[in-house]
């Protein structure tokens, strides 16, 4: 298996989302900077968190824009698989790969910290490393993680279990006080029609090693090895 | 020998319109930043203040010289990159020409 992480001006997660790949792929992801308008076939494109072109005009907006994200897209709608996290969710939105939108958190704060997700649905091939119900711990760090669509959309995404990630408590209730950034849904990550693109706020790369605290990204890493080639 | 245009006026020259473009949220999308503008004016003692809702104020420089002509560009410029329109609305006023 080979990936690809675009990289962003303004692109901070772009190492840890590496790192994370190579220890599963046995090999060291490309990198790909945002100017660049072709790069080799690889079976995985990811979209790193951090805060591209400084976040101006709105998150992602400019990234979405750039002269990488033209063959993304392109590959995207080939079937590709794409993976975007946090920055890179908000991106996804932007080119309209996802429905939806990314807005400023309910309580108007930055929140680094670590959440608990329900796993909704394991028809992925990012999220088949999970078992559906399954809870897991990644860490957020965003300020503009609110998700909202029209009711129309939400109901499609329900309907076509479209739903990746909720924000649940540690027992995987889904709850009011267990949304951290006041998404529609308690909504923490989407598929597209196809399944083959994912957004999701919470960072999975960030909790993939025992060394850093918790390793239940990994699964999502690890499954990506057995199913894309 | 002719004296030399003041910048301003070679400026208008070359550059007869500008665009003067609002970007909202739609009606019906939460606004929390909207919302905290609003309390912390009553917090002020500004009383009356009904809801607060929060934009954008983009102003552009155009080299096209025919307004309706501006207005089209501006429209695709909107749809394109200017305004995510899920979430927002925009409006245009062209000025000059």
């Amino acid at each position: 298996m080979n990936a690809a992480v675009i990289v962003f001006p303004g692109s901070n997660c772009d190492r840890d989302v590496e790192v994370a790949l190579a220890h599963s792929m046995g090999r060291a992801p490309l990198r790909v900077w945002h100017r660049d308008s072709d790069f080799p076939q690889v079976d995985l494109i990811v979209l790193p968190g951090g805060f591209s072109y400084g976040d101006y005009l709105r998150s992602g907006a400019m990234a979405a824009r750039s002269p990488v994200m033209r063959e993304v897209i392109a590959r995207a709608n080939r079937g590709v698989p794409v993976l975007g996290i946090c920055n890179g969710f908000q991106v996804l939105t932007e080119t309209g790969l996802l429905p939806g939108a990314l807005m400023r958190n309910a309580k108007l704060k930055f929140i680094c910290r670590d959440v608990y997700l329900k796993v909704e649905t394991s028809n992925s091939a990012f999220t088949g490393g999970y078992a559906e119900g399954a809870v897991v711990r990644f860490p957020v760090a965003h300020a503009d993680g609110n998700y909202y669509a029209d009711a129309e959309t939400l109901k499609r995404l329900e309907d076509e279990g479209r739903i990746a990630f909720r924000y649940c408590d540690p027992r995987g209730r889904v709850t009011a006080e267990a949304n951290v950034n006041g998404s529609l849904g308690n909504i923490a990550g989407i598929l597209n029609e196809k399944r083959n693109v994912l957004g999701l706020m919470p960072h999975p790369e960030r909790l993939a090693d025992a060394e850093l605290g918790g390793t239940d990204g990994r699964a999502m890493f690890d499954h990506f090895v057995r199913v894309l080639h | 020998m002719m004296p030399a245009l003041p910048a301003g006026a070679q400026r208008r020259k070359t550059i007869p319109l500008k665009a003067r473009i609002h970007v909202t949220l739609k009606n019906g999308v939460l606004d929390p930043q909207g919302k905290a503008i609003g309390h912390a004016l009553q917090g002020l003692g500004f009383a009356g203040i009904g809801e607060v809702r929060q934009g954008k104020y983009i102003e552009l420089e155009m080299a096209e010289r025919d307004p309706k002509r501006a207005r089209e560009s501006v429209e695709a410029m909107c749809r394109k990159l200017l305004a995510n329109t899920v979430i927002e609305n925009y409006s245009i006023e062209i000025e000059g020409g």
